[in-house]
């Protein structure tokens, strides 16, 4: 029994370590994002509404819950981060009109609601800081991790005003709230999901001695006796 | 009590039912690991169905708006994150589980006499599985979702004469689209569901007619006491349905870890393309199904096309699985369980497994040749003709079918053990 369990095992590690040795692509910096740490999905949240908001938008995300879930009160979430929403139950929409986006820029920037999912936290953190001068681009700028992409480097100010590690962890602020945007489950998860099993293993606990008890029967041949 | 009993079984057999086929079913007393797999089955199935239930409440199959329906469902639905979260789960779990299964009756010869029915209505059960998750995987409307069913619909394209008009009439349309979002929904939420519950009833008649197998391979039933019951069987209940429990209950510590401490299990149980909304337009890098379809995806693409045709590929993914169904006739040894069998059919019983493993690993791989077979080759002056991860998937194809083909010729050589006639403790 144990033997073909240890193979199957086996097999399995096999597998991922070949996989990971024949992965390619562009080195990416760790984000180091830490989802529980609310001062920083607060930072995140206003840097996104000021800097990306204009052009990107959350159409996912509603003002209501991010006040609920980032614990800020729900005045301030009115008058400081709703530009371009009358209610506070509604979506987080860009204020970049569709036809304007399509003149200057050839296309509407992406939703950004689930850019954490398939992009990846990692991603999104190098991508930002990983803009370079380039003459032959629109906005005189290139990226290495998605090259020819039609977005300026928003972020160029606050880079030059900064300094490298403060900056460095504005762009994780923002990376972190767009990870919580993501998937806000996120927050309360593994919360629960620490009490589901401690749970499970106190009931493994009575279900094994249940079993246990039961099996004696088994062991003298005892469960006849009753016929 | 016994009143309301009595009232009960003149008009339903409840007392005949609950013994015949718990309290005085007899099961072989050395069920191990492997005998934990059934029950959960039927607990990973009642679970589909339970979260399919509440996710049908708040889905939308319509190509406009099923993608945002899902995300609405992960976030202002109530709990809806969880019950998306154990359904997406569950289907990984499912085959997982059934895949032990199958292997439980591989390594103890549970598909030989008497039991081939039983056999043959799990390999329907499996393949019925196979299409409901490919259907269920085409409802949120992912990148993936879109382009997977793309490619898998395309296979009834292949077909000579018939496939053009087939592949309009499956999706009522020239493409994935609208329309093919709304009948995998209907045969996604009733009509599979409907045909794999019958499936398992009749799956577990057969089963409680002929008895368990049990990891000696020896028929308890041939060994009965003066009262008719197996010397070597005890109660179904209460004897295995508190051992179930405790299988339940690991079980279900295994899956609340992945649930809620990685739902997405790195790209494994969801892709991270299919957080992307489905777009005709724009082709993924790389088109992959899920883990559990992979093996029979590579062998599919391991088939060269003749004539400009995929349509050897599709015999060859269908034949892998229609094979599976005739091993009880293929198996000529008389020994059941591993434990007794001859060399040969540990052997090919390891390769067939590894092959089954690798085919899946490579069916999540490109077909390009990784960069460093690309310079090992070149710094040998070696023309790469055929890139690495065919050869691979042809080779690990040829052992696969080779298992079967094989089959009747090594079960029939080799020296076994003497099988007991009593169950050994």
């Amino acid at each position: 029994m144990s033997k073909s369990i240890k193979t199957i095992l086996g097999v399995m590690l096999m597998c991922v370590s070949i996989s990971a040795l024949s992965s390619v692509g562009v080195k990416l910096d760790t984000a180091n994002t830490d989802i529980s740490d609310n001062n920083s999905l607060q930072n995140g949240a206003k840097l996104f509404m000021n800097y990306c908001s204009g052009c990107h938008s959350l159409s996912f995300m509603r003002y209501n819950r991010l006040a609920e879930d980032l614990n800020i009160p729900k005045e301030d979430v009115v008058t400081n981060l709703m530009f371009n929403a009358e209610k506070i139950g509604d979506t987080i929409n860009a204020t970049m009109p569709t036809e304007g986006a399509n003149k200057w820029f050839g296309g509407t920037p992406p939703d950004l609601s689930l850019v954490a999912r398939y992009k990846g936290v990692d991603w999104i953190y190098t991508y930002l800081r990983s803009f370079y001068p380039d003459d032959s681009r629109p906005y005189g700028v290139n990226n290495h991790v998605f090259q020819n992409v039609s977005m300026p480097d928003i972020l160029l100010e606050l880079k030059r005003t900064t300094p490298k590690d403060e900056f460095n962890s504005k762009v994780r602020d923002i990376v972190n709230f767009l990870d919580y945007v993501g998937e806000p489950a996120k927050l309360v998860r593994s919360a629960i999901g620490t009490k589901v099993l401690a749970f499970l293993l106190l009931l493994l606990v009575l279900a094994y001695l249940l079993k246990k008890e039961y099996w004696k029967d088994v062991k003298y041949g005892k469960w006849r006796a009753k016929d | 009590m016994n009143k309301n009993k009595n009232w009960i079984d003149q008009r339903f057999p409840l007392t005949k039912v609950w013994n015949e086929h718990l309290a005085e079913y007899y099961t072989p007393r050395n069920f191990n690991f492997w005998y934990f797999f059934g029950s959960l089955a039927l607990l990973v199935l009642v679970l589909q169905l339970v979260t399919g239930i509440f996710l049908t409440m708040h889905y939308k199959p319509d190509t406009a708006t099923a993608f945002a329906s899902v995300e609405y469902i992960m976030r202002d639905v109530n709990w809806g994150w969880l019950i998306r979260y154990m359904h997406s789960t569950g289907a990984s779990a499912f085959f997982i589980v059934i895949y032990l299964h199958m292997y439980r009756g591989l390594l103890y010869g549970s598909y030989k006499a008497p039991r081939e029915l039983i056999w043959i209505l799990g390999m329907v059960i499996y393949i019925a599985l196979m299409a409901e998750a490919f259907m269920g995987y085409v409802l949120p409307w992912g990148q993936m979702s879109y382009w997977g069913a793309q490619v898998i619909i395309s296979l009834f394209g292949s077909i000579p004469f018939i496939g053009p008009d087939l592949l309009i009439w499956i999706l009522g349309d020239y493409a994935v689209g609208d329309p093919a979002l709304n009948r995998f929904f209907s045969l996604h939420v009733i009509a599979l569901p409907l045909i794999l519950v019958v499936l398992v009833f009749l799956h577990i008649v057969a089963l409680h007619t002929v008895g368990s197998n049990n990891p000696d391979g020896v028929e308890i039933k041939e060994n009965k006491d003066e009262g008719g019951i197996p010397k070597d069987g005890i109660p179904f209940h209460p004897y295995y349905t508190v051992k179930d429990i405790v299988g339940v209950v690991v079980f279900l510590m295994l899956f609340s870890a992945v649930l809620f401490y990685a739902p997405a299990l790195n790209g494994y149980f969801l892709e991270a393309a299919n957080f992307v909304e489905a777009n005709p337009l724009k082709t993924p890098e790389h088109i992959a199904p899920l883990w559990y379809l992979t093996p029979f995806y590579t062998i599919l693409r391991a088939i060269p096309p003749i004539l400009g045709s995929q349509f050897p590929g599709v015999l060859a993914m269908f034949a892998a699985l229609l094979i599976l169904v005739v091993l009880p006739w293929l198996d000529r040894s008389k020994v059941k369980s591993i434990r007794y069998r001859s060399w040969p059919y540990k052997v090919a019983l390891g390769v067939f497994v590894l092959s089954f493993v690798f085919l899946g690993w490579l069916g999540m791989k490109p077909v390009i040749s990784p960069e460093w077979y690309v310079s090992l080759a070149g710094s040998i002056g070696m023309e790469i003709e055929t890139a690495l991860y065919l050869i691979l998937a042809r080779f690990f194809s040829f052992c696969y079918f080779g298992f079967f083909v094989f089959m009747p010729w090594f079960t029939s050589i080799g020296q076994t053990k003497q099988v007991p006639s009593r169950l050994t403790e």
